[in-house]
């Protein structure tokens, strides 16, 4: 009896390793999508002079719809600073200063890059994180979430932040002032307020533009890289700088999406649930074939109170 | 007093000086300075004025007297007409008192009344008469033919230094007496005399007041706090500041904040407009800022009390981009322990396991033919 169902259950697991395999070449060839229509932010760290006005400002507007609060510092006692060391559950977007010498450095925002196929949205069990195919703008629903922090996990940015401190915590990230400022003056609140034009709003095509006229025109100037034009498939918030990135503590990533490669292989697994069924199917029949012997065994033990007992000795 | 026209003292060049001033201030933009400039030169357009005294101390009268550009005489000849002002005018007794029945009864409508001066309505007003009538009785008849009320200073605006407690005059502010005019609220101790003038020359450029906050005081003078201006933040933002009057960290020029400086709760533009013509303000010569143009701030809180800051911005420094910051790791002599004692644990485990099942299954052998 056994080995029949066993080379059964390797033939299902081989059999369904084989269509997992071919799925994945199958969708591999699958061409990505940017939507360059979608809106985002350029950030320019060689424009940036780091007055923080950004920051001080998305708190301004943000504070009460984003649940967002100052952060004191230990050796603040009047509380008249706002100090975040980092992103936090008090803190959409941070300048953060990457000195290599006194002649070498450079100032870096840190905000959601707002990915064009994010892995938030793409692990987010009750989908709570969101991504507005006309706007792309990446948004979480504190309502739904049930606070797994998957999308933490999940974010190549280390974007996403949990209010550790409160007692209905919510997930902190920009979602480039969808609710404030975007909605009443049509730009986000730190491109709006930045005094040197070090970050600006606008659509996708038009933000590349501008960073690839930037880079055509002050050769030397920046490294000539568009930093978000491809990592991970693309996102909207787009770095120029004239520092490596990875030192401004931005990831080197490549163009493959991490999130396209999980969904693949979830999806393919469960394609039209054929493979549960058939895997829970292959199980029924093992389970039945074998209940057959039991009962075979049965039928020769006669108290019934016996085989009670047997499962509750089990 | 009637007008004459520019004065011999006053060049074409001060002329559109001022204007170019008002016109900054007001946030205008510069293709507006000839507007304002026609505006103020345009005889027949001055605004008449009357400008009345209560519970004051003459101090807002005073700060007129001490501005510059323009002088005190080309604004009250030539910007306003200025009919009657008890420190200012020549006439005096019943001459003056004439002069405001008949400014009152020949602009009806349309005089700009500016009350300095806080209101007693105790016992019916009898704790402040000019002329027989009560500062209630007066403020009441001119209020009725003017265009808008101008409220300037703290104790117009809001009641002021007679108004604190016990207030033993029951003196109150403008607003709280006048509800059925426009009133411009210009409070300070004093208030800038510029703010005055722009307010007055928004009015006769545009024939309309203003934008207002909620306290009723002009936006372009009172929209932000003194704080986001101040010469000293940039010793507040990097946490320097003075301990003590008289203290070297004074003498340094440090920020005021801990010897109970209300910049930054104070809406106002002394930071940037400052007083005297010479570039000088409270805070400039070491004082700090007592919130002359807050009602919950002047004479309700001691001078030297800290005020609460409810919307704090980055301190002057910077989190670093630290890509060290994994950790320097466990060190190798306790992985080895740990790794030692799992090993251990799992080889104990193996043991017992192999001689656990026989026992277990010899059991389950037995149970089952019975």
């Amino acid at each position: 009896m056994t080995n029949p169902s066993r080379r059964r259950f390797l033939k299902i697991v081989g059999v369904t390793g084989a269509a997992l395999l071919a799925g994945r070449t199958a969708r591999a060839s699958e061409a990505r999508h940017i939507n360059n229509e979608t809106v985002g932010m350029l950030y320019d760290a060689t424009r940036c002079v780091g007055c923080k006005a950004c920051m001080s400002v998305c708190k301004k507007v943000n504070g009460d719809y984003g649940s967002l609060s100052y952060e004191q510092a230990s050796f603040d006692k009047d509380n008249l600073w706002d100090a975040p060391n980092d992103l936090t559950g008090n803190t959409r977007t941070l300048i953060k200063l990457f000195k290599e010498s006194e002649r070498e450095w450079s100032y870096v925002k840190y905000s959601c890059m707002h990915c064009q196929k994010p892995s938030c949205v793409s692990v987010c069990p009750v989908s709570a994180m969101t991504r507005d195919p006309e706007t792309g703008i990446v948004d979480y629903n504190k309502n739904t979430c049930i606070g797994c922090r998957y999308c933490q996990v999940a974010c190549a940015f280390n974007i996403p932040k949990f209010q550790w401190d409160k007692a209905n915590p919510q997930i902190v990230k920009c979602d480039l002032c969808k609710s404030t400022n975007l909605k009443t003056k049509g730009v986000t609140a730190c491109a709006e307020v930045c005094p040197t034009g070090a970050i600006l709003f606008g659509k996708r095509k038009d933000l590349l533009e501008e960073a690839n006229k930037r880079l055509r025109e002050n050769p030397g100037k920046y490294l000539n890289h568009i930093y978000g034009a491809k990592e991970v498939g693309g996102t909207n918030h787009l770095y120029l700088s004239a520092m490596r990135f990875n030192k401004l503590g931005l990831p080197i990533l490549n163009e493959e999406v991490p999130a396209e490669f999980s969904e693949k292989i979830q999806h393919t697994i469960y394609k039209g649930f054929i493979a549960p069924v058939a895997l829970y199917g292959t199980l029924c029949f093992v389970a039945i074939k074998n209940m057959k012997g039991h009962g075979s065994d049965k039928k020769n033990s006669t108290a019934v109170e016996k085989g009670g007992s047997d499962h509750g000795s089990r | 007093m009637s007008k004459e026209g520019l004065l011999p003292g006053t060049t074409r060049r001060d002329f559109i000086k001022t204007c170019l001033a008002v016109s900054a201030m007001l946030g205008l933009p510069f293709s507006m300075v000839s507007k304002v400039a026609a505006a103020a030169k345009a005889s027949d357009n001055r605004p008449a004025v009357i400008w009345l005294h209560f519970q004051e101390c003459t101090g807002c009268s005073e700060t007129l007297l001490r501005s510059t550009h323009p002088t005190v005489s080309s604004l009250i000849l030539d910007l306003v007409s200025l009919d009657y002002h008890e420190t200012l005018m020549a006439g005096s007794g019943h001459q003056a008192e004439k002069s405001l029945h008949d400014s009152m009864l020949a602009n009806r409508g349309n005089y700009i009344l500016v009350v300095e001066g806080a209101i007693p309505t105790k016992d019916n007003g009898i704790h402040c008469k000019v002329a027989g009538k009560t500062a209630l009785d007066s403020l009441k008849k001119a209020a009725e033919g003017a265009v808008a009320i101008i409220a300037i200073g703290t104790c117009a605006s809001y009641g002021g230094l007679p108004s604190v407690g016990p207030n033993p005059t029951g003196a109150v502010g403008v607003r709280d007496l006048v509800k059925d005019k426009p009133i411009i609220n210009l409070p300070g101790c004093p208030p800038n005399p510029y703010n005055l003038l722009s307010t007055v020359l928004y009015y006769a450029t545009f024939k309309k007041l203003p934008e207002l906050d909620q306290m009723g005081r002009p936006k372009f003078a009172y929209g932000r706090k003194i704080h986001e201006h101040c010469e000293r933040r940039p010793h507040f933002d990097a946490g320097r500041f003075a301990k003590a009057y008289g203290d070297p960290t004074h003498a340094e020029g440090y920020c005021l904040y801990k010897l109970g400086c209300k910049g930054p709760a104070t809406h106002a533009n002394c930071s940037v407009l400052r007083f005297n013509d010479v570039g000088v303000w409270p805070v400039s010569i070491g004082h700090p800022c007592i919130g002359c143009t807050e009602p919950d701030l002047l004479f309700k809180t001691a001078i030297s009390d800290k005020v609460q800051i409810h919307e704090p911005t980055p301190f002057d420094s910077y989190a670093p981009v630290d890509l060290k910051d994994k950790g320097k790791g466990p060190h190798p002599l306790t992985t080895g322990v740990i790794g030692l004692a799992a090993g251990t644990a799992i080889g104990a485990g193996v043991m017992m396991a192999k001689k656990l099942p026989d026992g277990q299954e010899k059991g389950a052998d037995h149970d089952k033919p019975e």
